[in-house]
């Protein structure tokens, strides 16, 4: 239609619409009372709960491990940090209720597949070594992701990215502590840590920094601008910072040399500095291998979403009985408030 | 397969059979730092009895661990994993101590990791497999408050790197009562479904709950010389508050009609080697590894 139609029928909005650019272009801070294009808070609804379903969806490759850990110093390092990632879920679906939705319709999503989790977890974590390429690698990933969001223009994502980081950072030491120990054991261990970097490392370099968005890495004009479009509407909005490939290769340029001092190859024959870019070469992640990494509906895409189904289900009859119990003290008005089940906060402890 | 720990220990005890002295190697127990201390003589009745506390921690530990990303609710993942997390500590510190004091100068991991299961000495409570929430939550009451209790008492002990441990343990042991207490309150007085679970839970955990406080030859030697608490004496302490927190959430303390026994000495449930196998698999997959 003409301008005249556009400018009566948002004419309601157009002071906050202002006031809220101006906020977002002084790279202020929108909180949950603040007006808020819905478009804004559909992205950010999408977003934080994608990050809180991968959080959670996280932990199933390394807790599977929890079990088997080959020391008892390893065991406390691995519950500790599937415990911070649940924590993380806690913190995410937190903020996202900030914008009005529930965590139990979000966690709906996620069973029903209406919302994902990243495609990174539908891999398998096969050996002990998994652990550690998944806590250096992907770990590693989402620190250089998610730096940026300790920034972002949403005040409680925002707040809560600042919390997450501080623990990723400390996971991706553990990751690469835990490698540098296989590589400096038996040549059975050494090529237990190769073989789960040659399998981990598509997954963190593809799919946890999205698809690809700008031709500097390398994709056709075509493929970047399809990235580029979804892209530019998020940085517009200050939600991201940087383009998705610029990130990409801020975590390459910090891989190679950690995986050359622990004596493993990167499974990309490409890699080589780049003098002139002062930057690491390697494939492109054009869209076909962003697909191929995808592994969407594949066997452990399923079997993710199946586990989370299967333990919300068993537990249904435990949350009635939370839901229950809290109805019946409150009206009870007993002394006794309850409080949630949790002893303690994650972060209180750490091995 | 066949070696118990008991005769272990006991031709290490052929050396030196004098009781250790207290405290003598400071800082050994710190998790991490496997212990090659100075020699200090061996007391293997010490280390015996440190070996059964150590196992239950590590066996409990290791159940829950079974529970992570497979609980009602992200809290539970993380309460869970919180109370996991503390009980492996308990179990790095007490293994540790052991090796230490019986002479062998194993480490925590070569206790958790090279022996068989007819070596390790827990309860049988604290490998009862999960079953549903309810039936954790039944063993977390029993063990909790038996161990807050023991932990206590502990603290009062001679040694003085036990009685730290007993000190510090006891608090890590009261959140965890606080987690059970509600939980049994909350499904006693939640859903007619959720009070038959938990009434359930309570009798499929109680048979078991006796041999926490079971005295051998070895707890009344080492309580009589007043090295360790004697475990008899906490249990009516330990069935008034047990009693108290069941009958607060309107169910019925069990009045089991059998009682197991067996753990002490190394016999086992079935499920036992599972989990032991588990517990060791990586370990034994790649022989002289570095973790
Ligand atoms: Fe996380
Ligand atoms: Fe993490």
């Amino acid at each position: 239609m003409s301008a005249p139609t556009a400018v009566t029928g948002e004419a309601g909005q157009e002071e906050p619409l202002t006031r809220f650019e101006a906020l977002i272009a002084q790279g202020g801070t929108i909180e949950p009372r603040d007006w808020m294009p819905d478009g804004y808070r559909r992205m950010l609804i999408r977003q934080i709960a994608q990050h809180a379903h991968s959080e959670i969806i996280g932990m199933q490759p390394e807790g599977a491990w929890l079990t088997r850990a080959p020391s008892l110093h390893r065991k406390s390092v691995l519950i500790a940090k599937v415990q911070d990632e649940a924590g993380h879920g806690l913190y995410l679906y937190s903020a996202a209720e900030t914008l009005g939705v529930d965590r139990a319709d979000l966690l709906d999503a996620l069973h029903l597949g209406r919302q994902r989790a990243s495609a990174t977890f539908n891999h398998p974590a096969l050996t002990w070594a998994d652990t550690g390429a998944i806590a250096w690698l992907t770990d590693g990933a989402a620190v250089i992701n998610q730096a940026p969001l300790c920034r972002t223009s949403y005040g409680p994502y925002a707040r809560a990215m600042r919390r997450v980081c501080q623990e990723e950072a400390f996971h991706v030491r553990q990751g690469y502590d835990l490698m540098r120990a296989l590589c400096e054991g038996t040549p059975e261990q050494k090529a237990m840590a190769q073989d789960a970097v040659d399998r981990w490392w598509l997954p963190a370099v593809a799919l946890m920094f999205g698809p690809p968005d700008t031709e500097a890495g390398g994709a056709d004009a075509r493929t970047a601008a399809l990235g580029a479009a979804v892209s530019r509407r998020a940085m517009a909005w200050g939600i991201k910072r940087h383009t998705n490939d610029e990130l990409r290769q801020r975590f390459v340029d910090q891989c190679v040399p950690q995986a050359e001092r622990l004596g493993l190859t990167l499974p990309d024959p490409a890699i080589r500095w780049n003098e002139e870019r002062g930057h690491y070469d390697f494939t492109p992640i054009d869209w076909d291998t962003y697909r191929t990494a995808l592994g969407d509906d594949t066997h452990w895409a399923r079997r993710r979403i199946d586990h989370r189904r299967t333990a919300h289900e068993d537990g249904a009859w435990v949350r009635e009985a939370a839901t229950a119990y809290a109805a019946r003290e409150e009206a009870g008005a007993s002394a006794d408030a309850s409080g949630p089940a949790v002893p303690r906060q994650a972060q209180e402890e750490r091995a | 397969m066949t070696t118990t720990s008991d005769e272990r220990v006991d031709r290490a005890a052929d050396h030196r059979p004098e009781p250790a002295s207290p405290g003598a190697t400071p800082g050994v127990g710190a998790p991490g730092r496997p212990a090659r201390a100075p020699h200090a003589p061996a007391d293997t009745g010490l280390a015996t009895y440190l070996l059964r506390l150590g196992d239950d921690a590590l066996v409990l530990g290791q159940r829950l661990c079974q529970w992570i990303t497979r609980a009602p609710m992200i809290e539970e993942d993380l309460a869970l994993s919180n109370i996991a997390l503390d009980l492996i500590g308990h179990a790095r510190t007490l293994l540790t101590l052991a090796g230490r004091l019986d002479g062998t100068g194993r480490t925590e991991d070569d206790l958790a990791f090279t022996r068989h299961e007819r070596d390790f000495t827990n309860t049988l409570l604290t490998e009862l497999p999960n079953g549903d929430f309810a039936v954790t939550v039944a063993r977390q009451l029993a063990y909790t408050h038996y161990a807050s209790l023991h932990y206590e008492a502990l603290a009062g002990c001679p040694d003085r790197e036990l009685a730290a441990f007993g000190a510090r343990a006891v608090k890590e042991v009261a959140f965890h009562r606080l987690h059970a207490d509600r939980w049994v309150r909350r499904l006693g007085g939640g859903t007619a479904e959720s009070a038959r679970r938990m009434q359930r839970g309570l009798e499929r955990v109680w048979p078991y709950t006796a041999e926490l406080f079971d005295e051998d030859d070895l707890v009344r030697r080492l309580a009589a010389a007043g090295t360790v608490p004697s475990p008899a004496p906490l249990r009516p302490v330990w069935e008034q508050r047990v009693t108290e927190v069941v009958t607060g959430a309107g169910l019925t303390v069990p009045v089991p009609s059998w009682r197991a026994r067996g753990g002490r000495s190394g016999l086992h449930t079935e499920e036992f080697t599972d989990l032991i196998g588990e517990l060791q698999s990586v370990r034994r997959q790649f022989p002289g590894g570095t973790w």
